[in-house]
């Protein structure tokens, strides 16, 4: 039996593999777009013919947090903001696993703001979905990164006196070579764009409208949303960055004036992941590291035979 | 106090060369047949600023740097940017010289690159050479450096001159010049050698200083507390490093950096020390052995990341290299101020292992030993040292890593196994079992079929789902806590301990040190006891699990104990005490904190002033704090 025979095994998946069995139902409010990814991400993975044991599902912590709690796979609930630094090293330990890395905007844009940027930048093959609902949830609705400016909460009582920040800007400008804006009132659409990010070689931002119906009821529910690819008043080539950069910052003005845009906004299928340019730099191995501790004829070498004689 | 032995002090600017010059000489006289100990002391500088290494040679083992010195080699400071009295960092061009000359013994040797320092700037320089019969010599290395290459090379000037008045044979200087030199600027260097070896050579010599002659049983390899755990961890399997740049840190780091790839292993540099540890905890949770690392500051972003790796049962080993707190500190100076961070950062009641290694040698073995640790219990292993241990260039015996590479990842399972384990309902391996042998709960590694699992920092049930449920809660931390106690356990049935004893095995009082102090310790102890004092040491290095049972033996067989440490809380007494739960009046200490380590004497005059003869230490550089019944 080969030591991770679970990746790249073909069968087909049923959506409801990815179901917990007795999990306990998911904790989040009623009318949680965090509802909404769930089912996106079952549906993508059943799609793409993945296992639950090739999966592995970095979490940060908050509402979000707890998606791989709902979700049935390998999976990593790290602590607020850190999920992307432990998905990103696991892919690179074991480049067959298929890893997911998931937060909400507090963690994602607040906390693991550094993360966030420093993944896009160096460009890990991996997905990062980001449960965009402006508000801090777990935390009972505090103002996050993204609340409009002059958002009202218990920790900014006069109304917040910054702009919010723009995630799809944010992450072309660092360097992401997926991006995409999606919601959970857009099911299809969602699960298209989960599907798309993981198959893509390289970073894959998902910024994902997640409605908070507790905290946020001043927001707009995203309701309704245009989906830009299938408008005619939208034409812009996704390949082409300063199009893309164009169409990123009407969306993001947009949404601060009500008018929800969603759709793929930037793919760089070009650009190697960075596992890959590891690899041709020749500071990673071919094969998965991570079975390297399995192959019983790999031969270890010691600091005795290898370096000793420069110290003599 | 023996002149046996050759205590040699080259002394320059920051980017003078002084630290590649002396590693070459260092070795030269290992290879010679000396024993060899190097002492590095630098700025928080690039370019400019003070800086010397010593090298004390000696025919018998050295494990100190030992008590002054008595061969001065004065290269001045050639990238001086404040030469005008009064700047902010003073006079710096002639620091070289008068910055050292307070250590140097009676009837030693100076010599001076006239070329750039001027024994003027010494305001009572004459009177202080007469009344401690130093015997000084002036060459103009900078010019001769220049005639033949350039001006750096006046390093090799001064060796060449050192070799004359030292009775060393160039050869062992040549032949090492020969191996690290390209031929271009070789040539040039073998003539400034020569020059200046006969310019000194036909100098009337009036000094008494000369190398001694050795001769080693085995083959030897000089390197460093930095290389001992780079190469420790290499041969434990670690092939993942992740980290982000702090002296002292970085050398462990830049030494793993440099090396991994060729092993097919992983390097990364990343955005900051949380990032850092966080990447090793996900190498490690992927199937790799993995480690990371810092100095104070860094990894008190890691306390969050290491805490996780507690509560996941993610095996991993960190480093820290202490220097000098609290915050930046002192960048490159050496202390043992970060114990307590080390042993209680992270919330909750939190268990990891942690080990401070005593020397080169044990740096090597107790690194492998905290890889072991960690991937057989899954608990977070840390390896803490200072920058003295990091930074000293020692001789080992090559064959003490002469040893078989440990790939074996630990407690995990094949997908056999996995196959045969208990499963939740939900489908779920149960990863967190409950009563299970020495509280280890074997993994599963993400991509084996039928082992997945949530990890989480969450309390969690046995396949990881999160629970608050109280019973589950009590199981879980019993578990945790048991992998501690039965790593005592584990280290006390081994043949060999961590705590080094030194001296007779019955004395009237005891020495208590830890670190890199040990060395240090150990030829203050023989110096005691030679003068007629009836004194023993113990070195620990195991900090958790503590060795209670080896240490309480000791206190227990002697009057009173000095603990020696390089912090000004003594904090590891503290952790003695609470750990042993009493001797609050049996243990009094010596402290050291002003950035450079303890020298013998420094321990001798401490001791006997204050433990004998109850007196109260004069000066500010060690301090006195008595035990509770005093």
């Amino acid at each position: 039996m080969s030591v991770f025979s679970a990746i790249g095994e073909e069968t087909e998946h049923d959506q409801n593999e990815f179901t917990p069995g007795l999990e306990p139902q998911p904790t989040w409010c009623p009318g949680c777009g965090d509802f909404g990814v769930l089912k996106a991400l079952k549906g993508a993975a059943a799609e793409l013919g993945l296992s639950p044991d090739e999966m592995l599902l970095c979490t940060g912590i908050g509402c979000s947090g707890k998606l791989n709690s709902y979700f049935e796979s390998y999976g990593f609930h790290t602590i607020h903001g850190r999920s992307l630094p432990i998905a990103r090293a696991a892919k690179l330990a074991n480049p067959g696993l298929t890893v997911v890395a998931a937060g909400g905007d507090g963690d994602g844009y607040g906390i693991g703001g550094n993360h966030f940027m420093h993944s896009a930048r160096e460009n890990h093959d991996m997905t990062y979905i980001v449960f965009n609902n402006e508000i801090f949830g777990l935390t009972k609705g505090q103002t996050s990164p993204t609340s409009p400016k002059g958002h009202k909460s218990k920790t900014q009582p006069h109304g917040s006196a910054k702009e919010p920040l723009r995630p799809l800007s944010l992450s072309l400008t660092s360097g992401a070579s997926y991006i995409a804006r999606t919601a959970a009132v857009n099911p299809n659409q969602a699960k298209e764009i989960i599907i798309e990010a993981i198959e893509h070689d390289g970073f894959s931002h998902v910024d994902f409208l997640t409605q908070c119906p507790t905290w946020n009821k001043d927001a707009r529910q995203y309701v309704p949303y245009i989906d830009i690819q299938d408008s005619d008043d939208y034409d812009f080539d996704t390949t082409d960055r300063r199009e893309a950069s164009e169409m990123m910052a009407e969306t993001e003005d947009a949404l601060h004036e009500g008018t929800v845009l969603t759709g793929r906004y930037y793919v760089d299928s070009e650009r190697p992941s960075y596992g890959q340019e590891k690899r041709a730099i020749g500071e990673m191995p071919e094969e998965p590291l991570a079975e390297r501790y399995f192959d019983e004829d790999y031969e270890w070498e010691r600091t005795y035979d290898l370096f000793l004689d420069k110290h003599r | 106090m023996t002149d046996d032995e050759l205590i040699w002090r080259i002394a320059g600017g920051s980017g003078d060369g002084i630290a590649s010059t002396s590693q070459n000489f260092a070795k030269a006289l290992m290879r010679s047949g000396l024993h060899v100990f190097t002492h590095r002391h630098y700025p928080s500088r690039i370019r400019g600023g003070h800086t010397y290494t010593e090298i004390r040679a000696s025919a018998n083992p050295v494990e100190s740097r030992g008590d002054g010195y008595n061969f001065l080699l004065t290269l001045g400071d050639s990238f001086a940017r404040n030469p005008s009295e009064g700047a902010y960092y003073g006079d710096e061009e002639q620091k070289p010289l008068y910055e050292n000359l307070d250590e140097l013994r009676e009837g030693g040797v100076i010599v001076i690159d006239s070329g750039l320092v001027d024994t003027d700037s010494v305001e009572d320089f004459d009177e202080r050479v007469e009344e401690n019969n130093w015997h000084v010599y002036e060459f103009d290395l900078r010019s001769l450096a220049r005639e033949h290459g350039r001006e750096v090379m006046r390093n090799t000037a001064g060796v060449g001159v050192t070799c004359a008045l030292a009775g060393i044979d160039r050869d062992w200087i040549i032949e090492l010049m020969t191996e690290a030199m390209p031929e271009k600027i070789l040539e040039p260097n073998l003539e400034i050698l020569d020059e200046a070896y006969e310019m000194a050579m036909e100098r009337e010599h009036t000094h008494d200083v000369s190398v001694p002659e050795g001769e080693h049983d085995e083959e030897q390899v000089l390197l460093s507390g930095s290389d001992a755990i780079a190469y420790g961890s290499i041969d434990e399997g670690c092939r993942f490093i992740s980290g982000y740049p702090m002296t002292p840190w970085t050398e462990v780091f830049t030494i793993m950096s440099q090396n991994l790839p060729e092993l097919g292993g992983i390097s990364e540099q990343v955005e900051d020390e949380i990032a850092a540890a966080a990447l090793a905890l996900g190498a490690s949770h992927a199937g790799v052995k993995a480690m990371s690392g810092s100095s104070g500051g860094g990894f008190a972003l890691m306390s969050e990341p290491l805490g996780l790796a507690e509560m996941t049962e993610t095996p991993v080993v960190f480093v820290e290299a202490m220097r000098a707190g609290p915050s930046t500190g002192l960048p490159t100076k050496p202390e043992q101020g970060d114990l307590e961070h080390v042993l209680y950062t992270s919330q909750g009641d939190s268990n990891r292992v942690v080990f401070a290694p005593s020397t080169v040698s044990e740096a090597y073995t107790q690194t492998r030993q905290a890889f072991k640790l960690a991937y057989e219990y899954q608990i977070p292993a840390i390896v803490i040292y200072d920058q003295k241990l990091g930074g000293e260039l020692v001789n080992v015996p090559a064959s003490h890593f002469d040893e078989a590479p440990n790939p074996d990842l630990g407690s995990v399972l094949t997908e056999e196994e996995i196959a045969e384990a208990p499963h939740d309902p939900s489908g779920k391996y149960n990863r967190f079992q409950h009563n299970v042998e020495k509280g280890i709960s074997p993994r599963s590694l993400p991509g084996q079929k039928g082992g997945r699992f949530l990890a989480t920092g969450n309390e969690h049930m046995p396949a990881g789902h999160i629970s608050e449920d109280p019973e589950n809660r009590v199981f879980q931390m019993d578990r945790r806590m048991e992998r501690v106690e039965n790593i005592r356990k584990d280290l006390d049935a081994m043949d060999t301990s961590h705590q080094t004893p030194h001296g007779p095995s019955e004395a009237e009082y005891g020495i208590l040190t830890w670190g890199s102090n040990q060395g240090t310790v150990f030829e203050a102890v023989d110096r005691l006891n030679d003068d007629g004092y009836s004194v023993k040491a113990l070195s620990v290095s195991d900090m958790m699990p503590y060795p209670v049972e080896e240490v309480e033996a000791f206190i227990e067989s002697v009057d009173e104990v000095l603990v020696v440490e390089m912090n000004a809380s003594a904090q590891f007494r503290g952790l003695t005490q609470k750990e042993l739960g009493r001797y609050g009046e049996k243990l009094a200490s010596l402290l050291k904190y002003n950035g450079n380590p303890f020298e013998p004497a420094e321990i001798v005059d401490g001791f006997v002033t204050t433990v004998v003869e109850n007196d109260t230490l004069p000066g500010t550089e060690t301090k006195f704090v008595p035990a509770a019944g005093d």
